[in-house]
């Protein structure tokens, strides 16, 4: 068990891509080449909506936006190791993960431009949609799990969630209850070092996040979270015995957020300069694409042509998002309930007349 | 038909829906082996074994929570928090999630899921066992409110509740779980959600109420019609959404309304009922409408509840009162 290995008690990380490029071939996984491409491709993608939704929300087309970058492989490294039918259940800052696992960049888009149609995806896509409240979606992956396990399913559930979330109520429940009933389910906490201002030091006593997860009675690893391939590591070998019977993993992706927490934040008031730049050179995309030139895999025309049709891809699906028909009052009011009560059918009624008499909206 | 009292009710409603529909899970504390604190999960553990009759740990926020992820794959879970009071830990997991998921998926998603917790006072407890705060949850968008208020309705509308698409809080009266026997339907028997219950007819006013203040609300009504008025009684069953068309039928027909409930006056919801009497039977009114309520205050223990909770006298001095504006 690589946890026996990279033992969280003392501190230790998995990393297999250091930073400067060199690779460490005991651990480095046999990935095929045209996944490694595509999953470096998606990581552009990320970046480049990333950077388009701040543009957006900047602009005052779209409302308040999470920002993402830095934190792609910590996202998308975990969802590697899962097979079509394992589940996702994500927070609010997981926009690669959410990508790589077929969330059209439209849904997306439309999401945060302020329509909850967004998180309409389509069938087969089996991510739940973004949960704000901090840790909330915890002890819901929990019961997603349960109920892949109780039908006898190999299916299994990972959940994100960041180092803030590791102090609420909800991770802990759902943790201590995922390692009573043995749930197949891995809980990948992105530590990207701030809780809005609050710093990861003060965030918890514990040397790591990881070793958390020994108190619940399973195995937790701190991972490098801007090294796609030890993420992979990590959560393969978390996904393969979860799928086995084996119970749940905490995976703690050791990474760094480069923007601020939200497009409402401006981080300069609680962190320095010198950090964010120390950061910005273990940028994850950088890291990854040496990996794959030196594999053969990719190389600058490859770069260029793969950034330009990500810009135009984002251009075009954030533009039809824009462009996309605001809710009708009907809209409002439908999901409530499966069926509309009489007294919802009443209040639209209601609404709907109001509206007319004030002759706008 | 078999004589049961409201805890076995709910017992033979579960293991009726468990046996009928493999994706019914019930969680909770004790709910296994020991068959709930009440005994209201008795006999399912071993019928349906511990994957489908869970014990969790004491983790009220977890078992909302981890239903909720169960109800959005498949399952319906039925989920039991010993007492009311302890259902505030839950609170986050019930508005933020339970009530909203249909809604922030567009419907893609759904959480049949139910909170069965006993709740109300009269029954001498410890603090925070004596809650009423169904109103609570009667505001939140999403979530269906039901009381039963006997066993037969205990069973109906719980198989109901199970069998709905949507999260509803069960509320079990406390009181009732063992005060009153009666007929029940065996096997499959529902009763709809949605729709209040005449419970008797009369002329001269409507009492409506819900849970433990029905049978108090009948020994009211005896003694008003000892004195020669005629009472209407309406179980509300479901607090949301309401049936108001039946409350404003009766009331357009009596003219008076007295409404009852054990949880504080302000906010609650004999407000909301008293508010669309106004708006809907203003003109058929007699007098205005009177609510039997507690007073704004925490529930006292024990040996002060008795001025807390409502009795019969307490009613029958304000059907009194709206019989003689």
């Amino acid at each position: 068990m690589l946890s026996d290995e990279f033992n969280p008690l003392e501190g230790k990380m998995l990393q297999i891509i250091g930073a400067d490029g060199t690779v460490d071939k005991r651990l480095e996984p046999s990935l095929d080449g045209d996944l490694l491409q595509r999953a470096y491709q998606t990581m552009i993608l990320a970046r480049a909506a990333d950077e388009k939704a701040v543009r957006l929300q900047r602009q005052g087309k779209i409302g308040a936006y999470p920002p993402s970058r830095g934190q792609e492989a910590s996202q998308i490294g975990p969802a590697l190791a899962l097979g079509p039918n394992d589940w996702i259940i994500p927070g609010f800052r997981e926009l690669t993960a959410l990508i790589w696992r077929g969330v059209p960049l439209l849904n997306l888009f439309l999401y945060w431009s302020g329509n909850e149609e967004g998180n309409a995806y389509p069938e087969g896509v089996k991510v739940t949609p973004g949960v704000i409240p901090v840790g909330d979606q915890i002890p819901h992956a929990v019961g997603v799990s349960y109920a892949s396990k109780l039908r006898g399913e190999k299916v299994v559930t990972m959940t994100y969630f960041g180092d803030g979330g590791s102090s609420e109520g909800s991770f802990h429940e759902g943790l201590n209850l995922a390692g009573v009933l043995k749930t197949p389910t891995i809980f990948i906490c992105q530590n990207n070092q701030y809780a809005i201002s609050l710093p990861r030091s003060k965030q918890t006593a514990s040397k790591t996040i990881a070793q958390k997860a020994i108190a619940y009675g399973f195995p937790g690893i701190m991972v490098d979270g801007n090294d796609v391939l030890a993420l992979y590591v990590a959560a393969k070998e978390a996904v393969d015995r979860a799928r086995g019977g084996g119970g749940p993993t905490l995976i703690e992706s050791y990474t760094y957020r480069l923007g601020d927490h939200t497009t409402s934040d401006d981080a300069t008031r609680y962190r320095n300069q010198a950090e964010l730049t120390e950061w910005e050179a273990k940028d994850p995309l950088n890291r990854f694409r040496v990996y794959l030139e030196n594999k053969g895999l990719w190389n600058e025309d490859k770069e260029k042509a793969s950034v330009e049709e990500a810009k135009s891809r984002v251009d075009e699906e954030s533009q039809k998002a824009l462009d996309h028909p605001p809710p009708q009052l009907e809209d409002i009011f439908k999901y409530t309930y499966r069926d509309l009560p009489s007294e919802l059918q009443n209040q639209l009624k209601f609404f709907k007349k109001d509206l007319e008499q004030g002759g706008s909206n | 038909m078999t004589t049961m009292n409201m805890v076995q009710a709910i017992g033979n409603a579960l293991a009726v829906e468990m046996a009928r529909d493999p994706s019914v899970v019930v969680l909770g504390e004790d709910v296994g082996i020991d068959g709930g604190v009440f005994r209201a999960t008795e006999g399912l553990y071993e019928k349906f074994g511990p994957t489908r009759v869970i014990d969790t740990p004491l983790s009220e926020a977890c078992i909302v929570g981890a239903s909720i992820g169960m109800a959005m794959n498949g399952l319906k879970p039925v989920a039991e928090i010993q007492f009311l009071g302890f259902s505030y830990y839950t609170l986050d997991q019930m508005i933020c999630h339970a009530a909203r998921i249909r809604n922030r998926s567009r419907g893609h998603l759904g959480v049949p899921l139910v909170l069965r917790t006993p709740y109300g006072a009269g029954v001498k407890a410890l603090e925070h066992h004596s809650e009423s705060t169904e109103a609570l949850y009667a505001q939140i968008p999403g979530l269906k409110v039901v009381v039963p208020a006997t066993p037969r309705e205990a069973k109906g509308l719980l198989i109901s509740a199970i069998r709905d698409p949507d999260p509803v809080v069960f509320l079990e009266p406390t009181r009732n779980y063992r005060l009153i026997k009666e007929d029940v339907e065996e096997g499959d028997f529902t009763i709809p959600i949605g729709q209040a219950r005449k419970v008797k007819d009369g002329k001269d006013v409507t009492v409506i109420g819900w849970g433990a203040m029905m049978p108090i609300i009948q020994d009211a009504a005896l003694k008003a019609e000892a004195n020669g008025t005629s009472v209407e009684i309406i179980d509300l069953r479901t607090i949301s959404p309401m049936d108001t068309d039946t409350v404003i039928d009766s009331v357009k027909k009596t003219g008076r309304a007295v409404v009852v409930h054990e949880a504080p006056k302000t906010g609650g919801i004999g407000a909301e009922i008293s508010a669309r009497i106004g708006e809907n039977a203003l003109l058929s009114l007699k007098a205005p409408v009177e609510r039997v309520t507690a007073p704004d205050v925490t529930v006292p223990l024990p040996k002060g509840e008795h001025f807390y909770y409502v009795d019969a006298d307490r009613i029958h001095r304000a059907i009194s009162r709206v019989m003689t504006f």
